[in-house]
């Protein structure tokens, strides 16, 4: 087989496999030499068990010679962000606080993706605790961008991202809590999906804020986000939070539903900070849409000015409190001088956690505390309902909006190091979380420069069977996803 | 920007079980007076007779059946402790 087999699709490579053209030792040996080749470059991984891997591609090409494949994933290496469990493997959250905590179970995506018989393949970085947009927060170090290595590959999930664009797994998970999927995968060129709040159970994800949080896949196509969803969907009694919905099969719905669709493009997204290039792609995505039949309308989101806000009080407010955890007594990061139990609180936390994860649960806290309840964390409560609303009010004549992911592409590592800065890289993404929708960012283009630019289409609740079908749309008429970084 | 006139960075961070270096203290005082000033524009929306939302879709009384059901042994739930001793996870004492 061709050297290149690192980055093919899942759709492609379950062919190979279903045809013995390729067997899953082979693919996964494959992406172990891509992985050694460009990882001290991309810095992608926070560690990797190659035994482990082979010895599930073994299992996966036993099954499969045995008559027994258990569908598309079967034998494809499937990367995971650090902040979902894996049994007996490292959980680090990329902080020095979980360094050494190894996990004594499964998360229940981890669960169905080896039941779907995926071979699991590394820990991948992600801003510390999930709390970033560019990977840089990772007590271990920042991942590259490898369409430019001295670029962020967004974040927090920029592992995720960075390698799946590198060839270091042929799709992978991250969790999106105002646009950790999204965000890094326009960034690295790569499709990214987060789920209607709900549809994925959180059980086994190191919680940031738990009315936010989703898990949610990375892939090279709109067609392998449907598989991996497929497969991580449904409702889970570990997570009493997730949604008893049905759940199609999302890849044989990509070929029932052909549009044509009709495209609310929402004004306040299109303001100032936004790249001209990034600007110009997205047109040429509205208009390509309207080529092919699909209505395109204006709408309005009237309080989208206040999502970052609302979302940095409500997401530090939770991670503040999910954060009390970790308090150095039974697991976690313990500090070697405390005096008493209150000192070790107070050593451990300051230790084991990193700048940005501090600042929030600080805020948080502040939020939270007696005489400020009312004026912030209730208040953006209050005006998260508003925010609901518009979007809702928007589906009444539209199937889906369509939105710039980021308003730029990926910027210089070490560039933004201003809290407030960063941000403001979330402004498109973060009403989605407040909203509990699903939205997907699919490759639109590139700048001069090189880097990939992405196209976020943001779809109603549960209805991810129909967002997809509008991202594939786009996508066939495309061939931006095809396109490899140089390493 | 200044730091916002009623963040007591000290308080807060005590009961946030923090302890701030010097200079995390004149950092982050900077740093989240400009986020808190950014967030004050809140302040202008009308939210007269809004309900709160806590969660995207409201999903209340979820029960689960009262079974019993294998858990982690006790071996897996304590091998992340810092310290132990006979199954059980030694801390600093509490009481004098």
């Amino acid at each position: 087989m061709s050297s290149e087999l690192h980055f093919k699709s899942i759709a492609d490579l379950s062919g190979l496999l279903e045809n013995r053209q390729v067997s899953s030792v082979e693919l996964t040996t494959a992406v172990i030499g891509r992985t050694k080749a460009v990882d001290a470059r991309v810095r992608a991984f926070n560690s990797f068990d190659e035994s482990g891997a082979l010895a599930q591609a073994a299992a996966s090409d036993a099954r499969r010679g045995a008559g027994k494949a258990r569908g598309p994933l079967d034998g494809i290496p499937v990367g995971l962000k650090d902040v979902i469990a894996v049994a007996n493997q490292p959980l680090t959250a990329s902080s020095r606080m979980l360094a050494n905590f190894v996990s004594p179970y499964d998360a229940t995506v981890t669960v169905r993706l080896k039941d779907a018989g995926a071979v699991l393949w590394g820990r991948l970085n992600c801003d510390e605790f999930a709390m970033g947009s560019s990977t840089e927060n990772s007590a271990f170090g920042p991942t590259a961008n490898p369409w430019d290595l001295s670029r962020v590959p967004g974040g927090s999930s920029g592992g995720s991202s960075a390698a799946l664009a590198a060839g270091e797994a042929i799709a992978t998970l991250g969790s999106d809590t105002g646009g950790s999927i999204r965000q890094p995968a326009a960034l690295c060129g790569v499709v990214g999906l987060k789920p209607t709040y709900g549809l994925v159970s959180r059980y086994g994800l190191v919680a940031f804020a738990s009315s936010l949080d989703q898990i949610g896949p990375f892939a090279r196509t709109v067609e392998d986000a449907a598989i991996v969803l497929s497969t991580i969907a449904g409702h889970d009694p570990h997570d009493s939070t997730s949604f008893k919905a049905a759940v199609p099969d999302y890849r044989a719905e990509l070929k029932q539903r052909r549009g044509p669709w009709r495209l609310g493009i929402p004004q306040e997204y299109f303001g100032a900070g936004l790249d001209p290039e990034v600007n110009a792609a997205v047109q040429r995505a509205i208009a390509f849409y309207e080529a092919r039949g699909c209505t395109i309308k204006e709408v309005s989101l009237p309080h989208t000015q206040y999502c970052l806000d609302t979302y940095y009080i409500i997401a530090t407010a939770e991670a503040s409190s999910n954060l009390a955890r970790f308090d150095g007594v039974r697991y976690g990061h313990r500090s070697k001088d405390a005096k008493d139990a209150v000192d070790l609180y107070f050593k451990s936390r300051s230790e084991g956690f990193g700048a940005e994860v501090k600042r929030r649960i600080i805020l948080g806290t502040y939020v939270l505390s007696s005489g400020y309840y009312d004026a912030y964390y209730l208040r953006a409560q209050k005006v998260r309902t508003l925010i609901r609303q518009d979007f809702l009010n928007a589906y009444r004549e539209v199937d889906a909006l369509l939105t710039p992911t980021s308003p730029a592409p990926a910027f210089k590592l070490g560039e933004k190091s201003d809290p407030l800065a960063l941000y403001l890289c979330d402004i498109y993404t973060i009403g989605v979380n407040l909203a509990g929708l699903p939205a997907v960012s699919v490759p639109c283009g590139f700048t001069g420069g090189g880097l990939p630019i992405g196209l976020q289409l943001i779809g109603q609740p549960f209805q991810e069977a129909e967002l997809l079908a509008i991202a594939r749309g786009y996508e066939e008429g495309h061939e931006w996803g095809q396109r490899h970084p140089v390493l | 920007m200044s730091s916002a006139p009623d963040l007591d960075l000290d308080h807060v961070a005590k009961l946030a079980r923090l302890t701030l270096t010097p200079a995390e203290r004149a950092l982050f005082a900077r740093q989240l007076g400009d986020v808190l000033h950014h967030i004050e524009q809140l302040g202008k929306v009308d939210v007269t007779g809004v309900v709160p939302t806590a969660h995207a879709f409201p999903v209340v009384n979820v029960w689960a059946d009262d079974a019993a059901a294998p858990g982690l042994p006790v071996e897996e739930a304590l091998r992340n402790a810092p310290a132990q001793r006979e199954h059980m996870i030694v801390v600093p004492k509490v009481v004098e």
